[in-house]
């Protein structure tokens, strides 16, 4: 409908309450036509990571919105219990993986790309990452790729 | 709301342009919009994805995002877009005549 418009997502966090919201908001704007690009960084690489992609966790220390006392938030087996109880309400509500919801990305032409400082970081080839990874880009080739876009920090 | 008149019957359409009366709907109001909306010509795979839309939406009372139009009209998410390049979620509506989704997927 708006050809010109464009949306730029930069995740920069890894938890799976940090990497929904992106890919939800590409999806999105892919299905209103509107050009969508990722560019995954530091923690965001983790969503990418083939290691890492379906064990994402939602962290219930030092997060005020789950209502546990941080002394058991921290015991061991909290953060698992927490991450079990969300993926099982997103799999009621038919929520795709994170693994499927890049794959419906990539085949909806959204423009997956991964930082090659976070890369270089971590440790990290290209071969480490999941397919639907177009390129490893540099933070100015990102600046590049994202003229005229709106850009969403997440 | 407003009413338009298009290929020869009269629709009633909201601020965005979907139809709000489903029954007002003909394949021809469907060719009539995609020639408007840069689609046509309409396909076999155009219209299975159409019939799909509508009969969902009267089954279940909800038009369907794309990810349930995948499951169900026998198409892929890559041969979704392809078919309605500038956006599936919307278009698809919009030529089926039913609301705009409601569903993020």
């Amino acid at each position: 409908m708006t050809p010109d418009r464009k949306l730029a997502i930069i995740c920069s966090k890894g938890s799976l309450d940090m990497a929904y919201p992106g890919l939800i908001l590409a999806n999105a704007a892919r299905m209103a036509g509107v050009d969508a690009m990722l560019f995954f960084t530091f923690w965001g690489l983790d969503i990418v990571n083939k290691a890492k992609v379906e064990r994402l966790h939602i962290s219930p220390l030092g997060n005020p919105s789950m209502p546990i006392p941080a002394m058991i938030a921290g015991l061991p087996g909290m953060e698992a219990m927490a991450t079990r109880m969300m993926v099982k309400e997103m799999d009621r509500l038919e929520i795709p993986h994170v693994a499927e919801m890049l794959d419906i990305l990539d085949q909806a032409g959204a423009e997956l790309y991964a930082c090659q400082m976070a890369m270089d970081m971590f440790k990290l080839e290209k071969s480490d990452l999941v397919p639907q990874v177009k390129e490893v880009i540099s933070a100015m080739d990102f600046i590049d790729k994202s003229e005229g876009a709106q850009v969403i920090f997440i | 709301m407003s009413s338009r008149t298009i290929a020869g019957a009269v629709i009633d359409v909201d601020a965005e342009g979907f139809m709000t009366q489903s029954t007002q709907w003909t394949p021809e109001i469907a060719i009539a919009l995609s020639n408007e909306l840069g689609i046509a010509p309409l396909t076999d795979a155009h219209w299975r994805v159409l019939t799909f839309a509508r009969d969902d939406t009267a089954k279940h009372g909800q038009s369907p995002g794309p990810r349930r139009i995948v499951a169900g009209a026998g198409v892929t998410m890559k041969e979704l877009y392809a078919l309605f390049p500038k956006g599936p979620g919307k278009l698809v509506a919009r030529l089926a005549g039913v609301p705009k989704p409601k569903s993020c997927l």
